[in-house]
C-alpha cells in the first residue's frame, strides 16, 4: 500500500491549441465569415471608385482615387422614375412607415400576449388559434383582399394604410412571442399584484413591462428589419410619392436607360441596408444585457 | 386596524358550500369552514388535494363555481382581491424584481392612495417586526431566500388586515431556515393575533403551527380538528396514514368479545378509546406507540428485524410481522442485527380501529 508513487497527471488538463477539433471549428468560421464579408467588401470598394476605374474590372482592388461622389449622388441626385432627388425621399418615407408600424404593432401585440397569457378570458384559446392560423397563410393570398379593404376604408395609397397593413401582418408572430414570454413570468407575481390592488393596465405597465425589456428588444429587431426591408407591401399599397426606400432602391438599380452606374448602385444599396444593420449593432448589445439582467432575478 | 368591538369568538372567515370546477373536473366539492377571529388554520394535503385552490378562492384570485365566502361577516364572494381585507404570502415570494424592498412594501399602499407619512409609518413598523430595516433599499435579487420571504410577509403585514393567507411559504427554503421561519411565523401570529390560513403539504409545519388542521383529499375536507385530535383520533384510514412519519402500521383482523384477533393472536381492547362493534376491522398502531414486550408476551406478537435507522435521539426499526412490514420507533439505541426476533406490545389506548369497508374509525 505505501508503495504507490504519487506521480502522473496533476492540476488542470493541458489543452492543445491546434487540435483537429479547433482547426475544424475555426476553419469553418473563417470560411463562412469570408463568404459573407467579401461581397460587402466589394460593394464598399466599388462605391468609392469612379466609373472609369470600375471599368478596369479589378473589383477586389481598393480605389486608387477614393471619391464620395457616388454616395452623394445616391442620397440626393439619383433618378427614380419621375423625380431626381435620390434616396432621401425614400429614406424619410421608410422612417414614416417603420416608426409608427413598429410602435403600434408592438404595443398591440404585447397587450394581446399579456391578456392571453395572464387573463384567461372566455374564448381566449379560440382567439389565439385564429391568430395562429393567420401566421401560416402566405401573405400573397391576402394582397388583393387587402387592397379592397383599404379602398373601402379610403386608405388605399396612403401611408396610414401601409402602417395598418404592417401592423396587422405583424400581429400573429408578435402576439405569439409576447404570450409565450409573459407565460414564463411567475404566475404568483401576477397574483401578488392583484392582491396589492392593481388592475389589468396597472399590472401591464408597472409589473409586466419593466420585466420584459429583452422580449421588447427582440420584437423591435424583428419588426424594424421586417418592415424596413419590406418591398411587396410598399409597392402594392402606396403610390410613388410614398414609396419606401426599398422600392426606390429597386427603381435606381433597375434603370434601363443610360449608363449603369455601379458605384451609385452600390452606395444606394449600402445606404438602404444601414438602418437594419444599425439596429442589430445597437440592440444586439442591449439584448444581451437584457438577458443577463433577467438571469440574476433568481 | 383591528376592530376592538369584535368579540374574540366572532368568526373571521366563513366558507359556505364552496365548489369549484374546471370544466368537467370538480376540484372542490362542498367545502365548509368557520374560522374564529385569531385562529391559525392549516390546510394540509397532498398535491392535487385542493388546498391551494381553497386559498386562491378565499383571496379572490379564482372565481368560485358555487358557494359563499364571508370575511369578518361581510360577503366577499364577488369582491376583488384588494377589497377583501387580506394579505397573501406566496411560495415563490413573488416580489417585484424591479422594485426595492421598500418599493415592494409600498406598492399596495400607493395603489390604495394612502398618504405618504402613513405608508412610511407602516413600512417602519413592519420592517421592525420582521427585522428587515437594514435592507429596505436593496433589490430582491440581492437578498437570500429567507430575507425574501420576510419581505413577502412584510408586504402582507403593511396592508394592516385581519386575515393572512400563506401559500406554502416555506417550501422553497432549506431545512434549517424553514425551521427558523416556522418559529417566527408562530411568534408573529402570537404578537399580531390575526387570523391566519396557511397551506402546506408538510405535516410538521401543520402540527407545530396550527390551532386547527383541515386535512384535505380530492377537494373534500377529511377532518377539521386540532393537531392533537387528528394525531390521536384520525377519523379515517387516509388521515391515519397521512399524519405521522413513518406512517401508522395497519393490521387486518377481526373484533370479537372485546378482543382484536389476527393470525391466532388476541389483543385485549379494554383500554381502547371508543366502542368498536364486532366483525372484521383494521388495527392502526403508530410506530411510537409500539414497544418491546419485556414481560411475558400477552399476545405473543413476534416480529423479525429487517432494517434499523439510527437518528441519534431515537431509532426506527423496520420489522416483518406475519409477512407484513411493520415500523417501530424507540429511544433505545441498541443495534439489532437483521433477523433478530423481537416480541412487541401495543399501546391500545392510543391505537385506532377502522372499518375496512367504510374506512371510518370505530
Amino acid at each position: 500500500m505505501a508503495d504507490i508513487a504519487f506521480d502522473g497527471p496533476r492540476g488542470p488538463k493541458p489543452r492543445r491549441r491546434l487540435s483537429g477539433r479547433n482547426i475544424m471549428i475555426y476553419g469553418t468560421l473563417i470560411v463562412v465569415a469570408l463568404y459573407y464579408l467579401v461581397p460587402l467588401y466589394v460593394m464598399v470598394m466599388t462605391s468609392l471608385k469612379g466609373l472609369p476605374e470600375i471599368r478596369l474590372g479589378n473589383i477586389f482592388s481598393p480605389p486608387v482615387e477614393a471619391t464620395f461622389q457616388p454616395w452623394v449622388k445616391a442620397w440626393a441626385e439619383a433618378c427614380t422614375g419621375l423625380n431626381c432627388d435620390g434616396l432621401q425621399r425614400g429614406f424619410w418615407n421608410s422612417v414614416r412607415i417603420t416608426v409608427p408600424s413598429v410602435l403600434l404593432s408592438i404595443l398591440i401585440a404585447s397587450i394581446n400576449g399579456y391578456a392571453l397569457a395572464n387573463w384567461k378570458f372566455k374564448g381566449a384559446e379560440f382567439f389565439f388559434a385564429v391568430l395562429m392560423i393567420g401566421a401560416f397563410i402566405p401573405y400573397q393570398v391576402m394582397i388583393y383582399p387587402m387592397v379592397i379593404l383599404l379602398r373601402e376604408l379610403g386608405l388605399y395609397g396612403s401611408l396610414t394604410g401601409l402602417v395598418l397593413v404592417h401592423t396587422v401582418f405583424g400581429m400573429p408572430i408578435l402576439t405569439l412571442l409576447f404570450r409565450n414570454y409573459f407565460a414564463t413570468l411567475p404566475d404568483e407575481l401576477f397574483k401578488a399584484a392583484r392582491v396589492d390592488g392593481t388592475g389589468f393596465w396597472g399590472i401591464y405597465f408597472r409589473i409586466m413591462l419593466p420585466l420584459s425589456l429583452p422580449i421588447f428588444v427582440v420584437a423591435v429587431i424583428l419588426q424594424v428589419t421586417g418592415i424596413w426591408n419590406d418591398f411587396l407591401f410598399g409597392v402594392v399599397y402606396t403610390k410613388p410619392e410614398y414609396y419606401p426606400m426599398t422600392v426606390q432602391l429597386n427603381n435606381i438599380v433597375n434603370t434601363t436607360t443610360g449608363v449603369r452606374e455601379y458605384n451609385v448602385n452600390m452606395a444606394a444599396t449600402i445606404l438602404t441596408g444601414l438602418v437594419p444593420l444599425l439596429i442589430y449593432f445597437v440592440s444586439g448589445r442591449l439584448f444581451v444585457r437584457g438577458i443577463a439582467a433577467g438571469a440574476v432575478k433568481g | 386596524m383591528m376592530d376592538q368591538t369584535q368579540s374574540a369568538t366572532e368568526t373571521s372567515l366563513s366558507i359556505k358550500g364552496l365548489q369549484l370546477s374546471f370544466g368537467a373536473v370538480q376540484v372542490l366539492k362542498d367545502v365548509n369552514m368557520d374560522i374564529r377571529q385569531g385562529e391559525f388554520i392549516v390546510l394540509l394535503g397532498g398535491s392535487g388535494s385542493g388546498k391551494s385552490t381553497i386559498l386562491n378562492c378565499i383571496a379572490g384570485l379564482l372565481d368560485v363555481s358555487d358557494g359563499q365566502i364571508f370575511i369578518n361577516g361581510r360577503n366577499v364572494t364577488w369582491d376583488e382581491p384588494k377589497d377583501r381585507g387580506i394579505g397573501m404570502v406566496f411560495q415563490s415570494y413573488a416580489l417585484y424584481p424591479q422594485m426595492s424592498v421598500r418599493g415592494n412594501l409600498a406598492f399596495g399602499l400607493k395603489n390604495a392612495r394612502l398618504p405618504r407619512d402613513e405608508i412610511a409609518k407602516r413600512i417602519g413598523r413592519a420592517a421592525g417586526i420582521l427585522q428587515i430595516e437594514d435592507y429596505l433599499d436593496r433589490k430582491p435579487a440581492a437578498l437570500s431566500g429567507g430575507q425574501r420571504q420576510r419581505v413577502a410577509i412584510g408586504r402582507a403585514l403593511v396592508r394592516d388586515v385581519d386575515l393572512f393567507l400563506f401559500d406554502e411559504p416555506l417550501s422553497n427554503l432549506d431545512a434549517k431556515l424553514r425551521a427558523e421561519l416556522r418559529v417566527e411565523i408562530k411568534r408573529l401570529h402570537e404578537t399580531l393575533g390575526n387570523t391566519m390560513v396557511y397551506v402546506t403539504h408538510d405535516q410538521i409545519e401543520a402540527m407545530t403551527l396550527a390551532d386547527r388542521i383541515a386535512l384535505l383529499r380530492d377537494g373534500v375536507i377529511q377532518q377539521f380538528a386540532s393537531p392533537e385530535e387528528i394525531y390521536r383520533k384520525p377519523v379515517n384510514l387516509y388521515v391515519a396514514g397521512f399524519i405521522g412519519s413513518p406512517s401508522m402500521n395497519f393490521i387486518s383482523g377481526e373484533i370479537a368479545g372485546g378482543q382484536f384477533r389476527f393470525n391466532g393472536r388476541a389483543i385485549n381492547l379494554d383500554r381502547y378509546d371508543g366502542a368498536p362493534r364486532d366483525g372484521v376491522a383494521i388495527l392502526g398502531i403508530r410506530p411510537e406507540h409500539t414497544d418491546f414486550d419485556t414481560g411475558s408476551s400477552e399476545a405473543g406478537i413476534e416480529a423479525i428485524v429487517e432494517l434499523q435507522e439510527h437518528m441519534g435521539a431515537e431509532s426506527i426499526i423496520y420489522l416483518r410481522l406475519d409477512g407484513q412490514r411493520f415500523a417501530l420507533r424507540t429511544p433505545d439505541d441498541t443495534h439489532y442485527p437483521e433477523g433478530t426476533r423481537l416480541s412487541l406490545s401495543f399501546d391500545i389506548a392510543r391505537a385506532s380501529l377502522f372499518d375496512p369497508q367504510s374506512e371510518l374509525r370505530l
